[in-house]
C-alpha cells in the first residue's frame, strides 16, 4: 500500500512533532514513529532546557553562544549556533504558551537551574522531568492539530530517485505489512543511538535506524566518531542520573570521599561539562579510586536536603531506590559514566535540508532535525539542555521551510517496485537459515565497543574493533529468527535494528580512528592533545564500493575564534 | 554488586492468533541475579529460550511507559519491577486486562488514546498571549504536578472494573489528563471540559473502587483527581 502526503515525517519526539505542527500548515502531513508519540526518548530528558531568559540573574544570548561553542571545542558551526541560542528564549516561551508545566520561580516565572558548560542559571526545567512534559505537551497540540500518526511503525529504507527524495518505506510492527510513504518532503526525525554501547541511558528504540537508513541510501554522515558519554548513569544499569542533580548543588566523590573534580576543572567543579567530567571519574575508576576499587563512584544529594530533593529531583530519588536500592535523602548514590547522545548524524544546512557532500549540495525534499541531525549545534560536545533547545529550535525550523519550500517541489513517480524490494528484503531475513543468534550478535557489538571505542580511545583497541565489527557483520548474514510470523513480530524488529547498529558503527570506530587528536568527547590517549592545523574540520562517511569513504569540510566559525579551552 | 543468583519461574500468558485461536500459559526457568527487572527477566528469555516471545519496552527508566503489564496480578512497569521484591518464586506474567490482546503481552491501546481526546486534552485560551510566559505561581503549578507527570503507560485504566464492563466510560487516565487542564490555572476552557466529563460515562461511572491508586507505578492518585473533578461539576451544577 502507497500513502501520499505532502509531507512525511518521521520520528515522533520532540523534533519530529515541533516539525509536524508547522509542516501541516502547508498541506497534508503524517509522522511515522517506531514507538507511540509520547514513549518517544525525548520524555527520558530530565533535567532542563537551556535559554537566556533571565528569570534567574542576568543573561544573554552571546554569553549562552560562547557557552556552547567552547564547550563544542570548537567543532561546532557558530551560525547554526547562533541561530539556535537566540531564538531560544522565544522558544521557551512558545512551548509555556502551549502549555508546558515548566517549575516557576516564586514571581511566577519559569524557574531555571544551573547545568554543566553553561556559566550562567539558564536550564528551564520543570523538576527532574523536562523532557517529559514538553514531549506530552507537543503530543496534546499534536491531537489539538489532528496530525496524523502512524504509530509503531519502522521506517526501513529511503526512497531516492534521479538523486530526489520521494518518500519511505516503513513496517507496520503489528501487522508486518510493508507500506510506502510517498511524500513532496521527508523529515528525518529519528534520534540518537546510544544501544551501540553496552552501558548507555538510552532507551532500546534508540539504535540509530535513521542514521542507517541514510547511510545505505548512498547518502553522508557528519562527526560519527563524536560520541557524549553522560558522567552521571546509574550503577551498573547505566540509566540516567539528570545533570540537575548537580545543578542543584550535587557532589561527585571517589572512594577517599574526596569531590575529586577540583583536581580536574577546579573553577567549575561538578558543573564542567560533560566530556571533561566523564573523563574525570573513568579516570577516577581506571585508577582504582572507584567506591571500594569498583566500577563506580558516587553522587553526593544528601546536603541538599530533604525538602530540595523531592520538590526539584523526584524522580531520581525514585529510580536510585528502585535500580540501585539506594535511598537518596540517606546515602550516595552510585554512578558511573554512560553513553548519552550523538553530537555527529546527518549532515544538515542551517534550514535544516540534508546536504549530500562536502561542498554542501541540498538532497531535494529530504530534511533532518534532532538528535539524528548533525547542523552542528554542538561540535565535539554537547552542552546539557542544548538538545532538547536543538530538537525544538530546529523542529520548528525544518518544518518551516518545509512550508516555504513545499510550493517549488512537484510530485514526482513513486519508483516501481520500492516497496516490493523491501518486502522481498524482510522476506529473507525471516526466513533465513542460520546457526547465529542475534542477542548474542548485539551483544558481542555492545561489550566490544564499550570496551574499545569508549571514553579513552587509542590506534590498537580501534583498530580490533573494527575487526570485530567486521567478523559480528558476517556473522549477521547468518543470523536466524525464530519468530517467522507477521504480526507484531518483536524479533524481526529487533534483528532489523541490529543490521543499523552495524551499519553505523563501523563509522564510528572509522572515524574515531581517523580524527588523530583530542577534541571534546573524542579523546584519544595516542594524540591527547586538540590539532587545530589538522583537524578543525567535519568529517563525513559515505558508503563507498569498498566500504566507507571519508570526506572533510570545514568548521564554520564567526564570533569566536579556537582558543584552549580550560574549566 | 554482589553476584549471587537465584533460580526462578516465569509463567508467562501467550498468545498468538496467526498460529492458535487459543491462548496459554508458557512456563520458563530462568537464573535471576540480584537486581535483575521484570523487564531484565523477559529480554533474557526472549534472546535465549524463546524468541517468538512479544512484549513492549523503550526507555527501561519507567517514563515512557511502554511495558505495563500484569505481573504477579497487579498492573506495574516491568522495567522498574525488581524480581528479588516480588515474594515467592514464581513470576506470573500477564497483559494488561480489559484491553483487546496482539499478541502474547502485546495489547490494543487504540481506544485508550482515544479516550484521552475525548477530554480536550490540550491547552486552551481565548485570552491573548502576553510576550513573556504566563504567569503561574508554585502554589498553582503544584496542583497539577501528578497529573502532568501520567506516563499514559494504561495501568489505572485497565485496573478499574467500571471500564471492564463499559469501555465507553473515560476511566481514570482520561480523567486525570482532564483534571491537569481543569486545575491549569492558565486554562480557559474549564466550563467546557467539566461538561464533557459530567456525564454518565465520564466522572459518575468511577464507583470509587480505587484500583487505579493501587495500580498506578507513578504513585498518582486519580483517584483524588477524579474526586476533585466531582466536586467542580458538582459546584458548576448548583
Amino acid at each position: 500500500m502507497i500513502h501520499r502526503y505532502d509531507t512525511v515525517i518521521i520520528g515522533a519526539g520532540l523534533a519530529g512533532m515541533r516539525a509536524a505542527i508547522e509542516a501541516r500548515v502547508s498541506g497534508s502531513c503524517c509522522v511515522l514513529t517506531k514507538v507511540f508519540p509520547t514513549r518517544s526518548h525525548s520524555g527520558a530528558a530530565q533535567g532542563g532546557i537551556a535559554a537566556s531568559l533571565g528569570n534567574a540573574g542576568e543573561d544573554d544570548w552571546p554569553t549562552h553562544m560562547f557557552d556552547t561553542v567552547k564547550g563544542s571545542d570548537y567543532l561546532a558551526d557558530q551560525d547554526a549556533v547562533e541561530i539556535l541560542v537566540k531564538e531560544a528564549p522565544l522558544t521557551i516561551i512558545d512551548l509555556e504558551h502551549m502549555g508546558v508545566p515548566f517549575s516557576r520561580t516564586e514571581e511566577g516565572l519559569i524557574a531555571q537551574r544551573s547545568f554543566g558548560g553553561h556559566t550562567k542559571q539558564r536550564a528551564c526545567y520543570a523538576a527532574d522531568l523536562t523532557g517529559h512534559v514538553i514531549l506530552h505537551t507537543l503530543y496534546e497540540q499534536c491531537l489539538k492539530h489532528a496530525i496524523k500518526f502512524y504509530p509503531e511503525y519502522l521506517v526501513l529504507s529511503l526512497v531516492l530517485a534521479d538523486g530526489v527524495c520521494r518518500g519511505v518505506v516503513a513496517m507496520d510492527i503489528l501487522t508486518g505489512d510493508i507500506h510506502g510513504f510517498f511524500g513532496r518532503a521527508v523529515v528525518f526525525a529519528t534520534g540518537g543511538y546510544g544501544r551501540a554501547f553496552k552501558i548507555t541511558s538510552n532507551a532500546h528504540a534508540s539504535s540509530g535506524d535513521g542514521l542507517s537508513i541514510i547511510y545505505r541510501a548512498g547518502l553522508p554522515l557528519e562527526d560519527m566518531e563524536c560520541v557524549q558519554f553522560h558522567p552521571t548513569g546509574f550503577y551498573p544499569s547505566g540509566i540516567l542520573v539528570t545533570e540537575g542533580a548537580r545543578g542543584e548543588g550535587a557532589y561527585i566523590l571517589n572512594d577517599q570521599g574526596e569531590r575529586f573534580m577540583k583536581r580536574y576543572a577546579p573553577d567549575r567543579m561538578e558543573l564542567a561539562p560533560r566530556d571533561v567530567t566523564a573523563r574525570a571519574i573513568q579516570t577516577e575508576i581506571d585508577q582504582g579510586r572507584g567506591i571500594g576499587g569498583g566500577a563506580y563512584v558516587h553522587l553526593d544529594l544528601r546536603h541538599l536536603g530533604e525538602e530540595k530533593i523531592r520538590k526539584r529531583l523526584p524522580q531520581i530519588l525514585d529510580l536510585a531506590m528502585r535500580f540501585t536500592a539506594v535511598d537518596a535523602l540517606k546515602a550516595p548514590i552510585p554512578i558511573q559514566p554512560t553513553a548519552h547522545y550523538s553530537m555527529g548524524g546527518i549532515p544538515t544546512d542551517i534550514r535544516g535540508r540534508v546536504i549530500g557532500d562536502a561542498q554542501g549540495t541540498v538532497v531535494p525534499g529530504l530534511y533532518a532535525c534532532g538528535e539524528c541531525a548533525c547542523v552542528s549545534v554542538h561540535g565535539a560536545n554537547r552542552l546539557g539542555c542544548n538538545s532538547l533547545l536543538e530538537a525544538v529550535v530546529y523542529g520548528a525550523r525544518a518544518g518551516k521551510v518545509v512550508c516555504e519550500d513545499l510550493p517549488g517541489i512537484e510530485w514526482s513517480d513513486w519508483p516501481k517496485g520500492a516497496v516490493e524490494g523491501v518486502q522481498g528484503e524482510v522476506r529473507a531475513l525471516v526466513e533465513r537459515e542460520g546457526n547465529e543468534s542475534l542477542a548474542a550478535i548485539r551483544d558481542e557489538l555492545q561489550e566490544s565497543m564499550q570496551k574499545n571505542c569508549g571514553i579513552f580511545r587509542s590506534r590498537g583497541p580501534l583498530q580490533e574493533q573494527l575487526l570485530i565489527i567486521g567478523k559480528l557483520q558476517d556473522r549477521f548474514s547468518r543470523a536466524r529468527l525464530s519468530d517467522k510470523g507477521k504480526r507484531c513480530n518483536t524479533e524481526l524488529v529487533e534483528i532489523l535494528e541490529l543490521r543499523s547498529l552495524l551499519d553505523f558503527t563501523e563509522l564510528i570506530v572509522r572515524g574515531a580512528l581517523a580524527r588523530e587528536e583530542s577534541r571534546g568527547a573524542h579523546y584519544r590517549t595516542d594524540y591527547p592533545k586538540r590539532d587545530d592545523a589538522h583537524w578543525l574540520k567535519h568529517s563525513l562517511a559515505r558508503k563507498g564500493p569498498e566500504g566507507p569513504v571519508f570526506d572533510y569540510k570545514p568548521v564554520r566559525i564567526t564570533r569566536y575564534q579556537p582558543k584552549e579551552r580550560k574549566y | 554488586m554482589n553476584q549471587s543468583t537465584n533460580k526462578y519461574t516465569f509463567k508467562i500468558f501467550r498468545y498468538d492468533p496467526e498460529r492458535s485461536p487459543r491462548a496459554r500459559y508458557d512456563t520458563f526457568s530462568l537464573e535471576v541475579a540480584k537486581g535483575m527487572t521484570v523487564l531484565d527477566c523477559l529480554q533474557a528469555i526472549k534472546a535465549s529460550q524463546d524468541g517468538t516471545l512479544s512484549f513492549r519496552r523503550s526507555c527501561r527508566s519507567a517514563i515512557c511507559g511502554s511495558c505495563a503489564m500484569n505481573i504477579n496480578g497487579k498492573n506495574d512497569l516491568a522495567c522498574h519491577l525488581q524480581v528479588s521484591l516480588l515474594g515467592g518464586r514464581t513470576v506470573t506474567v500477564d497483559p494488561l486486562p480489559g484491553f483487546p490482546v496482539i499478541r502474547d503481552l502485546v495489547v490494543d491501546l487504540e481506544e485508550f488514546y482515544r479516550s484521552l481526546e475525548r477530554v480536550l486534552p490540550w491547552l486552551v485560551r481565548s485570552s491573548p498571549f502576553p510576550d513573556k510566559e504566563l504567569p503561574q505561581s508554585p502554589a498553582e503549578r503544584d496542583r497539577i504536578d501528578s497529573a502532568v507527570n501520567c506516563i499514559l503507560c494504561g495501568s489505572c485504566t485497565s485496573s478499574c472494573p467500571s471500564f471492564w464492563f463499559n469501555t465507553r466510560y473515560l476511566a481514570p487516565a482520561a480523567l486525570l489528563k482532564a483534571y491537569r487542564f481543569i486545575f491549569d490555572s492558565r486554562d480557559e476552557a474549564k466550563g467546557e471540559r467539566l461538561e464533557l466529563v459530567d456525564d454518565r460515562n465520564g466522572l459518575w461511572r468511577c464507583r470509587t473502587i480505587y484500583n487505579c491508586e493501587e495500580a498506578c507505578p507513578k504513585l498518582l492518585k486519580p483517584n483524588e483527581a477524579i474526586a476533585a473533578l466531582k466536586i467542580e461539576a458538582l459546584k458548576q451544577s448548583v
